[in-house]
């Protein structure tokens, strides 16, 4: 297989779904002319035209709101919010048209629409180092999804734009040079299916989106140590498919989350209530939980260092929740 | 180049409190010629020279349809049977039924949540609006939606939204899908004065005209957005030079004259239509009951609804059929007859309803996935 960039990938998804179906196409800013702000729709305007691919107003609600009607009225708009930090001018959209169109009218209606957009940081402060897919995943009629890898953007792209609903499709902007194995054409990646990453006896860690990649490393380094950290990629955070992670606590008897947002009410407490009742008999530890510093994001590149959860906070949270197993076995 | 609006003319005044409707006021800011894409027809009209006592009646009827309609509602409301919140059309009715004369039945139609009067100039059932109102299954969104949201796809009518201006957006991709599929089809979109005021209004007039796509814009100016007027409201109180800002061909009308709201709206759909880009129209009118059901009405005198309702629609239509002897004050009480049977009906139809199943609740919150074998 050929190994592609993360941005390759998702713009390879894009093509050939626009090539496949003449109802799709591209709108937001600067998606045409200039590229696309990570360059992710390169190229697209010179092969589609103006037609498939829009450039757009810096207007996020008409953005959403004018994909979510051309959904309604038959096509299948794939938008892009530049990043996820301007989805609040569009949360309107999303969370009263989007995600309740098809409920509120007894499913006359239906909105194929999916909304693109970038969670990330790297020195840009408060507004803009966000991550609000936990409340997009709390959303009934709402699809959520948050790929780590290029194979699954691909293939959970090609899944979210054939979908007849909607879809928060949500990258990650230090993502998009990140390469891996993406098969040459058609393939897709259902909704709701977890991935075990990789496998191991003594602890779950439980992540998604870019911090699978300090889970993956850390999980290396305990390896070293003797320690075997299983690791499951949850892929789609709207439908949430936990039976591989209960079958995983089930054989680890120890459960670590690791988000990339801030833990209170982010989407480790779903899962860890989710754990908590229906793995509460097989734990050994209390469900841990490691996130963004429970702050505003800052500037500075020591203080976001510190913010942003990282491979050795991951290293040490594992020990220590396995190490607790050693000793109670030695007593 | 685009040719601009009379953006500077003052060319109606808001008749309350101070200026009474005119007949025959309507003023006309469109100078446009008609440029390239001259393919789609330009309509008949129906103006007070050509009506035929067969429209005539009919457009009455549907008015009298709707008030009935909002009469038996308010009682049902009063009696516990709808809940919610119930906003009534009395004293607008000649803007819905103008405006829905004037479309194509596969025009898309759009409008906020004061809905029934287009719900019912659309051609919807009694039947199962009231149920809607009434919460049963046999309701037009399955119970599902309630007052402000009634909807029926088969017949465009892509429903009422009761996020104030949310809508707008909406509209505006049903016509960039018609216009992406070569559709002869325009989008109506239907709001209020208030929603002249949000971000949202703002955002989705200047992309509908970047895109030139295939709409209409219909406020109803009916003085008050819940209990502010509009002056203590908007900056600009003639609410269709909004639309200048976006170099949007606009016109204010008299809301209460039927046949005003139907030349506007045909010929606004027609430009439309021919591919010169979003129009935009502002009917004056006034509600004659509350914002909704248990509004005190401190905003408002008692003398100043009276004064309005000298001018009310359904009156004055009758007059006019009168004056050009259409129709006699026979047929106006043989069609109230007529519809207060049919809103009988639709009452008897909703109470005898079944609620829907404790199962619907988590019916349609998703359209089920193509799943593959995994
Ligand atoms: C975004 C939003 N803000 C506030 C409200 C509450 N609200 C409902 S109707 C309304 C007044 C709207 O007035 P207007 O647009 O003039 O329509 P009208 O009710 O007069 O027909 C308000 C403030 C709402 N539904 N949505
Ligand atoms: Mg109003």
């Amino acid at each position: 297989m050929p190994a592609k960039s993360y941005r390759d990938a998702i713009r390879e998804a894009l093509r050939e779904e626009m090539k496949r179906d003449e109802r799709v196409f591209i709108m937001g800013e600067e998606v045409g002319v200039w590229g696309g702000t990570y360059a992710v729709t390169r190229g697209l305007y010179d092969e589609f035209g103006d037609k498939r691919v829009k450039d757009t107003p810096i207007s996020e609600a008409a953005i959403v709101g004018t994909a979510v009607g051309a959904a309604m009225g038959g096509l299948r708009p794939v938008a892009e919010l530049m990043t996820i930090n301007f989805s609040l001018i569009a949360i309107d959209q999303i969370v009263n048209n989007a995600a309740k169109v098809h409920y509120m009218f007894g499913g006359q209606i239906t909105a194929p629409v999916v909304v693109r957009t970038a969670a990330g940081w790297g020195q840009l402060a408060a507004t803009h180092s966000q991550s609000f897919e936990a409340w997009f995943a709390s959303l009934p009629g709402l699809i959520v999804v948050m790929p780590a890898t290029p194979y699954d953007a691909k293939g959970l792209l090609k899944t979210a734009i054939r979908s007849d609903n909607p879809v928060m499709f949500i990258e990650h902007s230090r993502l998009y040079g990140v390469t891996g194995e993406v098969p040459d054409g058609d393939y897709t990646i259902p909704f709701g299916r977890s991935d075990v990453k990789r496998t191991g006896k003594d602890l779950t860690i439980i992540t998604y989106s870019r911090m699978l990649y300090p889970s993956l490393s850390a999980a290396d380094k305990l390896a070293g140590d003797g320690i075997q950290a299983e690791v499951i990629d949850l892929r789609s955070l709207r439908p949430l498919d936990m039976e591989p992670v209960y079958a995983s606590v089930q054989k680890t008897h120890r459960a670590l989350i690791v988000e990339e947002d801030w833990v209170s009410g982010g989407m480790g407490a779903e899962i860890a209530a989710r754990i908590g009742k229906e793995s509460f008999d097989f734990l050994d530890a209390p469900v841990e939980r490691i996130g963004v510093a429970d702050a505003p994001l800052p500037y500075a590149k020591n203080l976001e260092a510190l913010a942003i959860p990282n491979e050795q906070q991951v290293i040490d949270q594992a020990r220590q929740m396995v190490d607790g197993r050693v000793q109670g076995r030695r007593e | 180049m685009r040719d601009m609006p009379a953006c500077g003319n003052v060319l109606f005044q808001i008749f309350i409190p101070t200026t009474p409707f005119r007949d025959k006021d309507m003023v006309t800011s469109r100078n446009k010629s008609a440029t390239a894409l001259d393919v789609a027809k330009t309509s008949v009209t129906k103006s007070q020279e050509t009506l035929s006592r067969e429209d005539g009646l009919d457009f009455l009827r549907q008015m009298m349809l709707i008030r009935r309609f909002e009469e038996r509602a308010e009682q049902a409301y009063t009696e516990g049977k709808i809940g919610g919140f119930l906003h009534l059309y009395i004293g607008e009715e000649s803007i819905a039924v103008g405006a829905m004369s004037a479309l194509e039945p596969d025009d898309d139609v759009i409008t906020h949540y004061r809905d029934h009067g287009y719900a019912l100039a659309r051609g919807l059932e009694p039947n199962k609006l009231m149920a809607e109102l009434f919460g049963k299954e046999t309701g037009v969104s399955k119970g599902k939606g309630g007052s402000m949201h009634l909807a029926d796809v088969e017949r465009h009518f892509w429903g009422g939204y009761a996020i104030v201006g949310g809508h707008i957006p909406l509209a505006v991709g049903l016509a960039l899908a018609s216009m992406y599929q070569n559709l002869q089809r325009v989008t109506l979109c239907v709001f209020g004065d208030g929603a002249t005021n949000i971000g949202m209004f703002h955002e989705s007039l200047n992309l509908a005209a970047v895109w030139k796509v295939p709409l209409v814009i219909l406020v109803e100016n009916n003085q008050y957005g819940m209990g502010t007027a509009v002056a203590r409201a908007s900056a600009v109180t003639e609410l269709y030079k909004k639309a200048c800002a976006y170099d949007i061909p606009a016109e204010r009308i008299d809301g209460h004259d039927l046949l005003a709201v139907y030349q506007a709206v045909q010929q606004s759909a027609d430009k439309a239509r021919r591919g010169e880009g979003p129009q935009f129209i502002e009917a004056l009118t006034y509600r004659f009951r509350g914002h909704s059901m248990g509004d005190p009405q401190r905003y408002r005198t008692k003398a100043e609804v009276e004064k309005a309702r000298e001018q009310d629609p359904i009156q004055r239509f009758e007059q006019k059929l009168a004056d050009l002897h259409l129709a006699t004050q026979e047929d106006f009480e043989h069609l109230g007859q007529e519809v207060n049977a049919t809103i009988q009906e639709a009452v008897d139809f909703a109470e005898s309803s079944p609620q829907p199943e404790p199962a619907d609740l988590y019916k349609d919150i998703l359209v089920p996935e193509a799943m593959e074998a995994p």
